[in-house]
Protein backbone atom coordinates (compact mmCIF):
# COMPACT_ATOMS: atom_id res chain seq x y z
CA UNK A 1 0.00 0.00 0.00
CA UNK A 2 1.31 3.36 -0.87
CA UNK A 3 0.60 6.46 1.35
CA UNK A 4 -2.27 8.04 -0.21
CA UNK A 5 -2.37 12.34 -0.33
CA UNK A 6 -5.65 13.59 0.59
CA UNK A 7 -6.10 16.30 -2.70
CA UNK A 8 -9.74 16.88 -2.17
CA UNK A 9 -12.40 16.47 0.75
CA UNK A 10 -15.27 17.85 1.74
CA UNK A 11 -15.51 21.33 2.96
CA UNK A 12 -14.66 21.25 6.68
CA UNK A 13 -18.00 23.91 7.81
CA UNK A 14 -20.66 21.93 5.39
CA UNK A 15 -23.10 19.96 8.01
CA UNK A 16 -24.18 16.38 7.40
CA UNK A 17 -27.51 17.09 6.68
CA UNK A 18 -28.37 16.48 3.28
CA UNK A 19 -29.00 19.32 0.53
CA UNK A 20 -32.59 20.00 -0.45
CA UNK A 21 -31.42 21.92 -3.72
CA UNK A 22 -32.78 20.10 -7.11
CA UNK A 23 -30.60 18.21 -9.14
CA UNK A 24 -28.53 20.79 -11.20
CA UNK A 25 -29.08 23.37 -9.07
CA UNK A 26 -26.38 25.87 -8.84
CA UNK A 27 -26.98 26.42 -5.12
CA UNK A 28 -24.75 23.38 -3.51
CA UNK A 29 -21.62 24.25 -5.19
CA UNK A 30 -22.29 27.51 -4.26
CA UNK A 31 -22.82 26.93 -0.60
CA UNK A 32 -19.38 24.96 -1.01
CA UNK A 33 -17.45 27.78 -2.37
CA UNK A 34 -18.68 29.89 0.41
CA UNK A 35 -17.57 26.87 3.30
CA UNK A 36 -14.36 26.66 1.77
CA UNK A 37 -13.73 30.38 1.73
CA UNK A 38 -14.75 30.92 5.14
CA UNK A 39 -12.59 27.84 6.39
CA UNK A 40 -9.54 29.14 4.03
CA UNK A 41 -9.48 32.17 5.67
CA UNK A 42 -9.97 30.94 9.32
CA UNK A 43 -13.50 33.08 10.38
CA UNK A 44 -15.95 30.62 11.00
CA UNK A 45 -15.78 32.04 14.57
CA UNK A 46 -16.00 35.72 13.73
CA UNK A 47 -18.44 35.63 10.74
CA UNK A 48 -22.11 36.44 10.80
CA UNK A 49 -24.18 35.28 7.73
CA UNK A 50 -27.50 36.51 6.93
CA UNK A 51 -29.96 33.83 5.20
CA UNK A 52 -32.74 34.88 2.97
CA UNK A 53 -36.27 33.93 2.09
CA UNK A 54 -36.03 31.87 -1.46
CA UNK A 55 -34.27 28.41 -2.22
CA UNK A 56 -31.52 29.00 0.10
CA UNK A 57 -33.73 29.68 3.02
CA UNK A 58 -32.27 26.33 4.85
CA UNK A 59 -28.92 27.58 3.88
CA UNK A 60 -27.91 27.74 7.91
CA UNK A 61 -28.32 23.87 7.98
CA UNK A 62 -25.88 23.33 5.59
CA UNK A 63 -22.89 25.44 6.81
CA UNK A 64 -22.02 25.75 10.57
CA UNK A 65 -21.58 29.21 11.32
CA UNK A 66 -23.92 31.67 12.91
CA UNK A 67 -26.60 32.73 10.79
CA UNK A 68 -29.22 35.49 11.10
CA UNK A 69 -32.45 34.37 8.87
CA UNK A 70 -33.68 38.20 7.63
CA UNK A 71 -37.49 38.14 6.21
CA UNK A 72 -37.63 38.03 1.92
CA UNK A 73 -35.70 41.50 0.61
CA UNK A 74 -34.65 42.99 3.79
CA UNK A 75 -31.04 41.09 4.49
CA UNK A 76 -28.85 43.73 3.15
CA UNK A 77 -30.79 46.07 6.31
CA UNK A 78 -30.41 43.32 9.11
CA UNK A 79 -26.61 43.06 8.20
CA UNK A 80 -26.22 46.83 8.00
CA UNK A 81 -26.84 46.75 11.83
CA UNK A 82 -24.97 43.69 12.51
CA UNK A 83 -21.94 44.97 10.38
CA UNK A 84 -22.07 48.25 12.31
CA UNK A 85 -22.39 46.96 15.68
CA UNK A 86 -20.20 44.44 15.26
CA UNK A 87 -17.18 45.81 13.25
CA UNK A 88 -14.54 43.06 14.06
CA UNK A 89 -16.88 40.38 12.59
CA UNK A 90 -17.02 39.43 9.13
CA UNK A 91 -21.02 39.95 7.44
CA UNK A 92 -22.33 38.73 4.13
CA UNK A 93 -25.71 38.19 3.49
CA UNK A 94 -26.74 35.74 0.69
CA UNK A 95 -30.04 36.29 -1.32
CA UNK A 96 -31.27 35.48 -4.83
CA UNK A 97 -32.56 37.38 -7.46
CA UNK A 98 -36.50 37.73 -6.32
CA UNK A 99 -35.06 38.41 -2.86
CA UNK A 100 -32.41 41.34 -3.86
CA UNK A 101 -33.60 42.77 -7.06
CA UNK A 102 -37.96 43.03 -6.79
CA UNK A 103 -38.75 42.65 -2.59
CA UNK A 104 -35.54 43.96 -1.69
CA UNK A 105 -34.19 46.47 -3.64
CA UNK A 106 -34.71 49.25 -1.53
CA UNK A 107 -32.90 48.09 1.48
CA UNK A 108 -30.08 46.64 -1.52
CA UNK A 109 -29.47 49.91 -2.76
CA UNK A 110 -29.55 52.02 0.19
CA UNK A 111 -26.98 49.38 2.00
CA UNK A 112 -24.51 49.73 -0.95
CA UNK A 113 -25.24 53.63 -0.63
CA UNK A 114 -24.31 54.05 2.07
CA UNK A 115 -21.29 51.50 1.38
CA UNK A 116 -22.33 49.38 4.62
CA UNK A 117 -19.64 47.18 4.93
CA UNK A 118 -21.12 43.75 3.81
CA UNK A 119 -20.89 41.35 1.04
CA UNK A 120 -23.29 40.38 -0.58
CA UNK A 121 -23.50 37.22 -2.18
CA UNK A 122 -26.37 37.42 -4.93
CA UNK A 123 -27.58 33.89 -6.51
CA UNK A 124 -29.10 34.83 -9.79
CA UNK A 125 -31.21 32.05 -11.74
CA UNK A 126 -33.68 34.68 -13.41
CA UNK A 127 -36.73 33.54 -11.60
CA UNK A 128 -38.42 32.83 -8.37
CA UNK A 129 -37.50 29.26 -7.70
CA UNK A 130 -39.01 28.06 -4.61
CA UNK A 131 -42.17 29.46 -5.73
CA UNK A 132 -42.86 27.46 -8.22
CA UNK A 133 -40.77 29.86 -11.20
CA UNK A 134 -42.44 32.67 -11.23
CA UNK A 135 -41.11 35.50 -13.41
CA UNK A 136 -38.29 38.11 -11.69
CA UNK A 137 -36.82 41.25 -12.28
CA UNK A 138 -33.93 39.44 -14.19
CA UNK A 139 -36.10 37.24 -16.31
CA UNK A 140 -34.79 38.22 -19.86
CA UNK A 141 -36.77 38.84 -22.66
CA UNK A 142 -38.62 36.10 -24.27
CA UNK A 143 -37.82 33.48 -21.55
CA UNK A 144 -41.13 31.71 -20.71
CA UNK A 145 -42.08 31.48 -16.88
CA UNK A 146 -45.73 30.87 -15.00
CA UNK A 147 -46.27 34.23 -15.12
CA UNK A 148 -45.43 35.05 -18.62
CA UNK A 149 -46.51 31.71 -20.18
CA UNK A 150 -46.00 33.16 -23.96
CA UNK A 151 -42.66 35.00 -22.69
CA UNK A 152 -41.49 37.80 -20.98
CA UNK A 153 -42.36 40.51 -23.30
CA UNK A 154 -41.26 43.89 -22.52
CA UNK A 155 -44.39 46.47 -23.27
CA UNK A 156 -46.35 44.40 -21.15
CA UNK A 157 -43.48 42.74 -18.23
CA UNK A 158 -40.98 45.35 -18.49
CA UNK A 159 -36.98 44.85 -18.95
CA UNK A 160 -34.88 42.98 -16.93
CA UNK A 161 -32.86 44.45 -14.56
CA UNK A 162 -29.44 43.99 -14.50
CA UNK A 163 -29.08 44.26 -10.54
CA UNK A 164 -25.02 44.29 -10.83
CA UNK A 165 -24.66 47.19 -13.25
CA UNK A 166 -27.26 48.94 -11.08
CA UNK A 167 -24.80 48.18 -7.58
CA UNK A 168 -21.91 49.08 -9.21
CA UNK A 169 -22.92 52.57 -10.29
CA UNK A 170 -23.13 53.45 -6.74
CA UNK A 171 -20.46 54.83 -5.05
CA UNK A 172 -20.57 52.82 -2.10
CA UNK A 173 -19.73 49.83 -4.00
CA UNK A 174 -16.20 48.73 -3.96
CA UNK A 175 -15.99 45.90 -5.53
CA UNK A 176 -18.68 43.98 -8.17
CA UNK A 177 -18.17 41.02 -10.08
CA UNK A 178 -20.29 38.33 -12.14
CA UNK A 179 -19.41 34.79 -11.78
CA UNK A 180 -20.27 30.92 -12.38
CA UNK A 181 -19.90 27.32 -11.52
CA UNK A 182 -20.51 25.83 -14.71
CA UNK A 183 -16.77 24.05 -14.85
CA UNK A 184 -13.79 23.82 -12.35
CA UNK A 185 -12.37 26.53 -13.75
CA UNK A 186 -15.31 29.01 -13.17
CA UNK A 187 -15.66 27.62 -9.98
CA UNK A 188 -12.09 28.28 -8.87
CA UNK A 189 -12.21 31.81 -10.43
CA UNK A 190 -15.70 32.58 -8.09
CA UNK A 191 -13.73 31.52 -5.13
CA UNK A 192 -10.85 33.73 -5.78
CA UNK A 193 -13.70 36.56 -6.06
CA UNK A 194 -15.17 35.82 -3.11
CA UNK A 195 -12.62 35.56 -0.87
CA UNK A 196 -11.51 39.43 -2.67
CA UNK A 197 -15.32 40.33 -1.37
CA UNK A 198 -14.48 38.98 1.95
CA UNK A 199 -11.37 40.71 2.60
CA UNK A 200 -12.81 43.96 1.51
CA UNK A 201 -15.44 43.92 3.72
CA UNK A 202 -12.99 42.87 6.64
CA UNK A 203 -11.07 45.95 5.77
CA UNK A 204 -14.01 47.58 5.64
CA UNK A 205 -13.49 49.09 2.14
CA UNK A 206 -17.51 49.29 1.37
CA UNK A 207 -19.93 47.18 -0.09
CA UNK A 208 -19.27 44.02 -2.10
CA UNK A 209 -21.23 42.14 -4.51
CA UNK A 210 -20.75 38.81 -6.13
CA UNK A 211 -23.41 37.49 -8.61
CA UNK A 212 -23.39 34.14 -9.25
CA UNK A 213 -25.53 33.44 -12.63
CA UNK A 214 -27.00 30.37 -11.66
CA UNK A 215 -28.81 27.63 -13.40
CA UNK A 216 -32.81 25.86 -12.31
CA UNK A 217 -32.92 23.05 -14.17
CA UNK A 218 -36.71 22.39 -12.49
CA UNK A 219 -38.14 25.69 -13.20
CA UNK A 220 -36.53 26.16 -16.83
CA UNK A 221 -37.83 23.02 -17.52
CA UNK A 222 -34.64 21.76 -18.86
CA UNK A 223 -32.82 18.54 -17.48
CA UNK A 224 -29.39 19.84 -15.65
CA UNK A 225 -27.37 18.82 -18.81
CA UNK A 226 -29.50 21.13 -20.78
CA UNK A 227 -30.02 23.70 -18.27
CA UNK A 228 -25.92 24.09 -18.72
CA UNK A 229 -25.88 24.62 -22.43
CA UNK A 230 -28.92 27.17 -21.71
CA UNK A 231 -26.91 29.25 -19.16
CA UNK A 232 -23.50 28.88 -21.55
CA UNK A 233 -25.56 30.69 -23.74
CA UNK A 234 -26.79 33.39 -21.90
CA UNK A 235 -23.51 34.14 -20.26
CA UNK A 236 -22.16 35.22 -23.74
CA UNK A 237 -23.80 38.51 -23.59
CA UNK A 238 -23.76 38.58 -19.50
CA UNK A 239 -20.32 38.20 -19.28
CA UNK A 240 -18.33 36.91 -16.58
CA UNK A 241 -15.91 38.78 -14.38
CA UNK A 242 -15.10 42.08 -12.59
CA UNK A 243 -17.02 44.57 -13.58
CA UNK A 244 -15.88 47.08 -10.67
CA UNK B 1 -23.66 60.66 33.45
CA UNK B 2 -24.50 57.57 36.16
CA UNK B 3 -26.43 58.99 38.43
CA UNK B 4 -26.35 62.50 37.31
CA UNK B 5 -30.23 63.77 37.49
CA UNK B 6 -31.06 66.03 34.74
CA UNK B 7 -33.75 68.53 35.41
CA UNK B 8 -35.82 70.53 32.97
CA UNK B 9 -38.33 71.37 30.79
CA UNK B 10 -38.36 69.09 27.75
CA UNK B 11 -40.79 67.17 24.82
CA UNK B 12 -41.86 63.63 25.61
CA UNK B 13 -39.77 62.65 22.54
CA UNK B 14 -36.34 64.31 23.79
CA UNK B 15 -37.49 62.71 27.27
CA UNK B 16 -37.05 59.63 26.02
CA UNK B 17 -34.52 60.12 23.44
CA UNK B 18 -32.43 60.83 26.35
CA UNK B 19 -33.67 58.19 28.59
CA UNK B 20 -32.52 56.02 25.93
CA UNK B 21 -28.95 57.43 25.86
CA UNK B 22 -28.32 57.41 29.73
CA UNK B 23 -29.90 53.63 29.41
CA UNK B 24 -27.15 52.85 26.88
CA UNK B 25 -28.92 51.47 24.67
CA UNK B 26 -26.57 50.65 21.79
CA UNK B 27 -28.41 51.22 18.75
CA UNK B 28 -31.26 53.84 16.93
CA UNK B 29 -32.85 53.33 13.36
CA UNK B 30 -35.51 55.14 12.61
CA UNK B 31 -37.41 57.53 9.42
CA UNK B 32 -38.95 60.59 10.25
CA UNK B 33 -42.80 61.02 10.85
CA UNK B 34 -44.67 63.50 12.68
CA UNK B 35 -45.19 63.73 15.61
CA UNK B 36 -41.86 61.88 16.70
CA UNK B 37 -39.15 62.91 14.73
CA UNK B 38 -37.43 64.65 17.69
CA UNK B 39 -36.67 61.04 19.26
CA UNK B 40 -34.14 60.68 15.87
CA UNK B 41 -33.36 64.40 15.83
CA UNK B 42 -32.10 64.65 19.55
CA UNK B 43 -30.20 61.28 19.22
CA UNK B 44 -28.59 62.21 16.15
CA UNK B 45 -27.41 65.83 17.53
CA UNK B 46 -26.03 64.24 21.10
CA UNK B 47 -24.51 60.72 19.13
CA UNK B 48 -22.98 59.01 21.66
CA UNK B 49 -19.95 57.44 20.71
CA UNK B 50 -21.39 54.26 22.48
CA UNK B 51 -24.43 54.71 20.28
CA UNK B 52 -25.24 53.62 16.56
CA UNK B 53 -27.83 56.27 15.30
CA UNK B 54 -28.60 55.76 11.60
CA UNK B 55 -31.53 57.40 9.36
CA UNK B 56 -32.81 54.26 8.24
CA UNK B 57 -34.19 54.76 4.15
CA UNK B 58 -38.15 53.21 4.91
CA UNK B 59 -39.59 51.87 8.25
CA UNK B 60 -39.26 48.79 6.71
CA UNK B 61 -35.48 49.45 6.43
CA UNK B 62 -35.47 50.88 10.26
CA UNK B 63 -37.21 47.45 11.97
CA UNK B 64 -35.28 45.26 10.30
CA UNK B 65 -31.79 46.37 11.38
CA UNK B 66 -33.47 46.52 14.56
CA UNK B 67 -34.09 43.23 13.90
CA UNK B 68 -30.51 42.63 12.89
CA UNK B 69 -29.30 44.42 16.15
CA UNK B 70 -31.52 42.08 18.82
CA UNK B 71 -30.17 39.22 16.49
CA UNK B 72 -26.64 39.66 17.44
CA UNK B 73 -27.42 40.55 20.89
CA UNK B 74 -27.27 44.61 21.47
CA UNK B 75 -29.84 46.73 22.68
CA UNK B 76 -31.99 48.53 19.82
CA UNK B 77 -35.04 50.48 19.47
CA UNK B 78 -36.76 52.27 16.82
CA UNK B 79 -40.09 55.08 16.72
CA UNK B 80 -42.30 55.61 14.60
CA UNK B 81 -46.43 56.74 13.99
CA UNK B 82 -49.28 55.40 12.35
CA UNK B 83 -48.25 55.02 8.44
CA UNK B 84 -44.96 53.66 10.04
CA UNK B 85 -46.06 51.87 12.85
CA UNK B 86 -47.92 49.73 10.10
CA UNK B 87 -45.02 49.09 7.33
CA UNK B 88 -43.14 47.71 10.11
CA UNK B 89 -45.44 44.64 11.15
CA UNK B 90 -43.65 42.47 9.19
CA UNK B 91 -40.50 42.82 11.10
CA UNK B 92 -42.40 42.75 14.22
CA UNK B 93 -43.86 39.84 13.52
CA UNK B 94 -40.31 38.08 12.47
CA UNK B 95 -38.90 39.21 15.75
CA UNK B 96 -42.02 37.67 17.65
CA UNK B 97 -40.96 34.20 15.51
CA UNK B 98 -37.18 34.49 16.37
CA UNK B 99 -37.64 35.59 19.71
CA UNK B 100 -35.56 39.23 19.41
CA UNK B 101 -36.01 42.02 22.42
CA UNK B 102 -36.03 45.40 21.28
CA UNK B 103 -38.33 48.30 21.68
CA UNK B 104 -40.73 50.07 19.40
CA UNK B 105 -42.43 53.46 20.19
CA UNK B 106 -45.06 54.23 18.54
CA UNK B 107 -46.03 57.58 18.96
CA UNK B 108 -49.67 57.57 17.29
CA UNK B 109 -51.27 60.09 15.21
CA UNK B 110 -54.97 59.96 13.38
CA UNK B 111 -56.06 57.65 10.86
CA UNK B 112 -56.49 55.51 8.89
CA UNK B 113 -54.22 56.38 6.14
CA UNK B 114 -52.52 59.26 6.00
CA UNK B 115 -55.07 60.84 8.20
CA UNK B 116 -54.03 63.82 10.70
CA UNK B 117 -50.37 64.98 12.66
CA UNK B 118 -52.57 65.28 15.66
CA UNK B 119 -52.71 62.95 18.49
CA UNK B 120 -55.29 60.05 18.77
CA UNK B 121 -55.07 56.56 20.14
CA UNK B 122 -56.32 54.96 17.71
CA UNK B 123 -53.76 52.23 16.48
CA UNK B 124 -54.68 50.12 20.31
CA UNK B 125 -56.25 47.57 18.11
CA UNK B 126 -52.89 47.06 15.90
CA UNK B 127 -50.68 47.52 18.92
CA UNK B 128 -52.58 45.22 21.48
CA UNK B 129 -54.24 42.90 19.55
CA UNK B 130 -51.65 42.12 16.98
CA UNK B 131 -51.02 43.69 13.30
CA UNK B 132 -48.71 41.74 12.07
CA UNK B 133 -49.30 37.93 11.25
CA UNK B 134 -48.94 35.28 13.53
CA UNK B 135 -49.88 33.91 17.16
CA UNK B 136 -47.86 36.85 19.32
CA UNK B 137 -48.46 39.07 21.98
CA UNK B 138 -46.47 42.49 22.14
CA UNK B 139 -45.63 44.03 26.12
CA UNK B 140 -47.47 47.52 25.66
CA UNK B 141 -47.04 49.75 28.43
CA UNK B 142 -48.49 53.48 28.02
CA UNK B 143 -46.83 56.55 29.33
CA UNK B 144 -49.12 59.60 30.33
CA UNK B 145 -46.41 62.20 30.54
CA UNK B 146 -42.79 63.23 29.01
CA UNK B 147 -41.61 61.73 32.46
CA UNK B 148 -42.88 58.54 31.95
CA UNK B 149 -41.99 58.37 28.34
CA UNK B 150 -38.61 58.41 30.05
CA UNK B 151 -38.97 55.47 33.46
CA UNK B 152 -41.02 53.23 30.91
CA UNK B 153 -38.08 52.60 28.55
CA UNK B 154 -36.01 50.60 30.77
CA UNK B 155 -39.48 49.14 32.12
CA UNK B 156 -40.01 47.92 28.06
CA UNK B 157 -36.32 46.85 27.47
CA UNK B 158 -36.28 44.76 30.67
CA UNK B 159 -39.52 43.08 29.86
CA UNK B 160 -38.52 42.54 25.90
CA UNK B 161 -35.19 41.00 27.23
CA UNK B 162 -36.31 38.87 29.75
CA UNK B 163 -39.03 37.19 27.44
CA UNK B 164 -36.95 37.30 24.27
CA UNK B 165 -40.00 39.39 22.75
CA UNK B 166 -40.67 42.55 21.32
CA UNK B 167 -42.09 45.54 23.33
CA UNK B 168 -44.32 48.84 22.72
CA UNK B 169 -44.21 51.71 24.00
CA UNK B 170 -47.56 53.46 23.23
CA UNK B 171 -47.58 57.19 23.64
CA UNK B 172 -49.72 59.90 22.03
CA UNK B 173 -48.93 62.66 19.75
CA UNK B 174 -50.19 64.96 23.09
CA UNK B 175 -47.24 63.09 24.91
CA UNK B 176 -44.24 63.17 22.57
CA UNK B 177 -45.18 66.79 21.65
CA UNK B 178 -46.05 68.00 25.10
CA UNK B 179 -43.19 69.61 27.30
CA UNK B 180 -43.45 69.11 30.76
CA UNK B 181 -40.54 69.17 33.49
CA UNK B 182 -38.63 65.87 33.51
CA UNK B 183 -36.60 64.54 35.72
CA UNK B 184 -34.19 61.96 34.01
CA UNK B 185 -32.48 59.62 36.36
CA UNK B 186 -31.92 56.77 34.10
CA UNK B 187 -29.30 54.12 35.40
CA UNK B 188 -27.65 51.95 32.97
CA UNK B 189 -28.83 48.96 32.52
CA UNK B 190 -27.59 45.79 33.76
CA UNK B 191 -26.20 42.68 32.12
CA UNK B 192 -28.80 40.74 29.70
CA UNK B 193 -28.49 37.19 28.57
CA UNK B 194 -27.47 37.20 24.94
CA UNK B 195 -25.95 33.75 24.91
CA UNK B 196 -28.71 32.91 22.33
CA UNK B 197 -27.26 35.48 20.01
CA UNK B 198 -25.84 35.06 16.49
CA UNK B 199 -22.95 37.29 17.39
CA UNK B 200 -20.01 35.55 15.79
CA UNK B 201 -18.48 34.05 19.05
CA UNK B 202 -18.08 30.96 18.60
CA UNK B 203 -14.95 30.54 20.57
CA UNK B 204 -17.15 31.68 23.33
CA UNK B 205 -19.19 28.63 22.98
CA UNK B 206 -19.68 24.97 21.86
CA UNK B 207 -22.39 25.69 19.31
CA UNK B 208 -22.90 27.89 16.45
CA UNK B 209 -26.47 30.36 16.97
CA UNK B 210 -28.94 30.61 14.48
CA UNK B 211 -31.74 33.12 14.19
CA UNK B 212 -34.78 32.27 12.80
CA UNK B 213 -38.51 31.83 12.84
CA UNK B 214 -39.02 29.23 10.54
CA UNK B 215 -40.63 25.89 11.31
CA UNK B 216 -41.09 23.80 8.84
CA UNK B 217 -42.65 20.91 10.66
CA UNK B 218 -45.95 21.67 11.84
CA UNK B 219 -45.34 19.67 15.37
CA UNK B 220 -42.14 21.74 16.07
CA UNK B 221 -43.94 24.99 14.81
CA UNK B 222 -46.72 24.39 17.15
CA UNK B 223 -44.32 23.40 20.20
CA UNK B 224 -42.57 26.86 19.90
CA UNK B 225 -45.73 28.66 19.86
CA UNK B 226 -47.15 27.38 22.83
CA UNK B 227 -43.99 27.79 24.36
CA UNK B 228 -44.22 30.89 24.12
CA UNK B 229 -47.32 31.35 25.29
CA UNK B 230 -46.41 29.85 28.52
CA UNK B 231 -43.98 33.03 28.25
CA UNK B 232 -47.09 35.25 27.91
CA UNK B 233 -49.55 33.20 30.33
CA UNK B 234 -46.22 34.51 32.91
CA UNK B 235 -46.18 37.83 31.65
CA UNK B 236 -50.23 38.26 32.27
CA UNK B 237 -50.06 36.67 35.98
CA UNK B 238 -47.00 39.35 36.80
CA UNK B 239 -46.39 42.22 34.83
CA UNK B 240 -49.73 43.73 34.38
CA UNK B 241 -49.84 47.58 35.73
CA UNK B 242 -52.20 50.10 36.32
CA UNK B 243 -53.24 52.83 39.06
CA UNK B 244 -56.77 54.11 40.48
CA UNK B 245 -57.43 57.63 41.58
CA UNK B 246 -60.61 58.33 43.86
CA UNK B 247 -62.34 54.80 43.12
CA UNK B 248 -63.31 54.07 46.78
CA UNK B 249 -67.49 54.52 46.82
CA UNK B 250 -66.92 55.80 43.35
CA UNK B 251 -70.41 55.74 41.28
CA UNK B 252 -69.17 56.47 37.72
CA UNK B 253 -65.76 54.62 36.86
CA UNK B 254 -63.57 56.03 34.28
CA UNK B 255 -61.06 54.13 32.15
CA UNK B 256 -58.78 56.17 29.97
CA UNK B 257 -55.22 55.41 29.55
CA UNK B 258 -51.86 57.83 28.29
CA UNK B 259 -52.44 61.27 28.07
CA UNK B 260 -56.59 60.56 28.09
CA UNK B 261 -56.33 59.14 31.83
CA UNK B 262 -54.84 63.45 33.22
CA UNK B 263 -57.78 64.57 31.16
CA UNK B 264 -60.18 61.91 32.91
CA UNK B 265 -58.38 62.45 36.09
CA UNK B 266 -59.00 66.43 36.25
CA UNK B 267 -62.87 65.14 35.46
CA UNK B 268 -62.96 63.52 38.49
CA UNK B 269 -61.69 66.21 40.48
CA UNK B 270 -64.29 68.57 38.95
CA UNK B 271 -67.34 66.03 39.76
CA UNK B 272 -66.17 65.89 43.18
CA UNK B 273 -66.50 69.40 43.74
CA UNK B 274 -69.79 69.21 41.99
CA UNK B 275 -71.04 66.46 44.70
CA UNK B 276 -70.51 63.28 41.84
CA UNK B 277 -68.50 60.25 43.29
CA UNK B 278 -66.34 59.55 39.70
CA UNK B 279 -63.37 57.38 40.08
CA UNK B 280 -60.41 56.70 37.73
CA UNK B 281 -58.44 53.25 36.36
CA UNK B 282 -56.05 53.55 34.55
CA UNK B 283 -54.16 50.94 32.52
CA UNK B 284 -50.70 51.48 32.65
CA UNK B 285 -49.78 47.89 30.58
CA UNK B 286 -52.37 47.77 27.72
CA UNK B 287 -50.87 44.03 27.10
CA UNK B 288 -50.99 42.68 29.46
CA UNK B 289 -54.56 44.01 30.21
CA UNK B 290 -54.95 44.55 34.18
CA UNK B 291 -58.16 43.09 34.15
CA UNK B 292 -58.01 41.50 37.61
CA UNK B 293 -57.43 44.97 39.05
CA UNK B 294 -59.82 46.81 36.84
CA UNK B 295 -62.58 44.25 38.26
CA UNK B 296 -61.26 45.46 42.10
CA UNK B 297 -61.68 49.58 40.88
CA UNK B 298 -65.29 48.49 39.66
CA UNK B 299 -66.38 46.62 42.78
CA UNK B 300 -68.60 50.03 44.07
CA UNK B 301 -69.81 51.02 40.56
CA UNK B 302 -72.89 51.06 38.90
CA UNK B 303 -71.20 52.79 35.63
CA UNK B 304 -68.45 52.35 33.31
CA UNK B 305 -67.06 55.06 30.66
CA UNK B 306 -64.29 53.80 28.97
CA UNK B 307 -62.77 57.54 27.33
CA UNK B 308 -60.48 57.26 24.44
CA UNK B 309 -59.21 59.26 21.45
CA UNK B 310 -60.54 56.62 19.18
CA UNK B 311 -64.33 55.36 18.04
CA UNK B 312 -63.96 52.51 21.15
CA UNK B 313 -61.47 50.18 20.88
CA UNK B 314 -60.05 49.31 24.77
CA UNK B 315 -63.84 49.57 25.65
CA UNK B 316 -63.82 45.48 23.96
CA UNK B 317 -61.15 44.84 27.18
CA UNK B 318 -62.98 46.71 29.83
CA UNK B 319 -65.77 44.42 28.66
CA UNK B 320 -64.18 41.40 28.83
CA UNK B 321 -62.63 42.12 32.04
CA UNK B 322 -65.83 42.45 33.68
CA UNK B 323 -67.75 40.00 31.59
CA UNK B 324 -68.30 38.02 35.17
CA UNK B 325 -70.13 40.98 36.19
CA UNK B 326 -73.42 43.04 35.87
CA UNK B 327 -71.23 45.83 34.41
CA UNK B 328 -70.36 44.64 31.37
CA UNK B 329 -73.46 45.16 29.63
CA UNK B 330 -73.43 48.91 30.26
CA UNK B 331 -69.68 49.96 29.68
CA UNK B 332 -70.04 52.86 27.68
CA UNK B 333 -67.64 54.62 25.28
CA UNK B 334 -66.64 58.43 25.27
CA UNK B 335 -64.24 59.98 23.09
CA UNK B 336 -63.57 61.97 20.38
CA UNK B 337 -61.21 61.02 16.83
CA UNK B 338 -59.80 62.63 14.11
CA UNK B 339 -57.19 64.46 16.46
CA UNK B 340 -59.67 66.25 18.41
CA UNK B 341 -58.46 66.10 22.51
CA UNK B 342 -60.82 65.90 25.35
CA UNK B 343 -61.67 68.81 27.94
CA UNK B 344 -62.14 67.60 31.32
CA UNK B 345 -65.40 69.59 31.60
CA UNK B 346 -67.08 67.37 28.57
CA UNK B 347 -66.36 64.24 30.44
CA UNK B 348 -68.16 65.51 33.43
CA UNK B 349 -71.30 66.51 31.54
CA UNK B 350 -71.18 63.41 29.82
CA UNK B 351 -70.86 61.35 32.91
CA UNK B 352 -74.00 63.69 34.23
CA UNK B 353 -75.98 62.48 31.33
CA UNK B 354 -75.92 58.87 32.41
CA UNK B 355 -75.90 59.25 36.01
Amino acid sequence: MTEETVVYHRPRLLTDKPMHYCPGCSHSAINKILADTIADMGREDSVIGVSPVGCAVLIYDYINIDWVEAAHGRAPAVATAISRLRRDRLVFTYQGDGDLSAIGISEAVHAATRGENITIIFVNNALYGMTGGQMAPTTPIDMKTVTCPKGRDAATHGHPLDMLALLASLPGVCFATRENVLSPTSVRRAARSLRTAFENTLERRGTSVIEFMAACPTNWKMSPIDAVVHLTNRLKTLKTGRIK
Amino acid sequence: MSGEVVTRLMKGNEALALAAIAYGVDSYFGYPITPQSEILETLSAKHPETMTVLQAESEVGAIHMVYGAAACGKVAFTSSSGPGFSLMQGGISYMCGAGLPAVIVNVMRGGPGLGTIQPSQADYYQVVKGGGHGDYHLFVVAPSSPQEMADFLPLAFDWAFRYRNPAVILADGTIGQMMERVSLNILRHGTFDTTWAADGTLHKRSTYNRISSLRLDPADMEQVTVERFEKYALAEKNDARSEVFAVEDADTLLVAFGSVSRVARRACEIAAEEGLRVGLFRPITLWPFPAEALRKAATSARHVVCVELNMGQMIDDVRLSLSSTPLSESVLHYGHTGGITLSPSEIVTFVKTIS
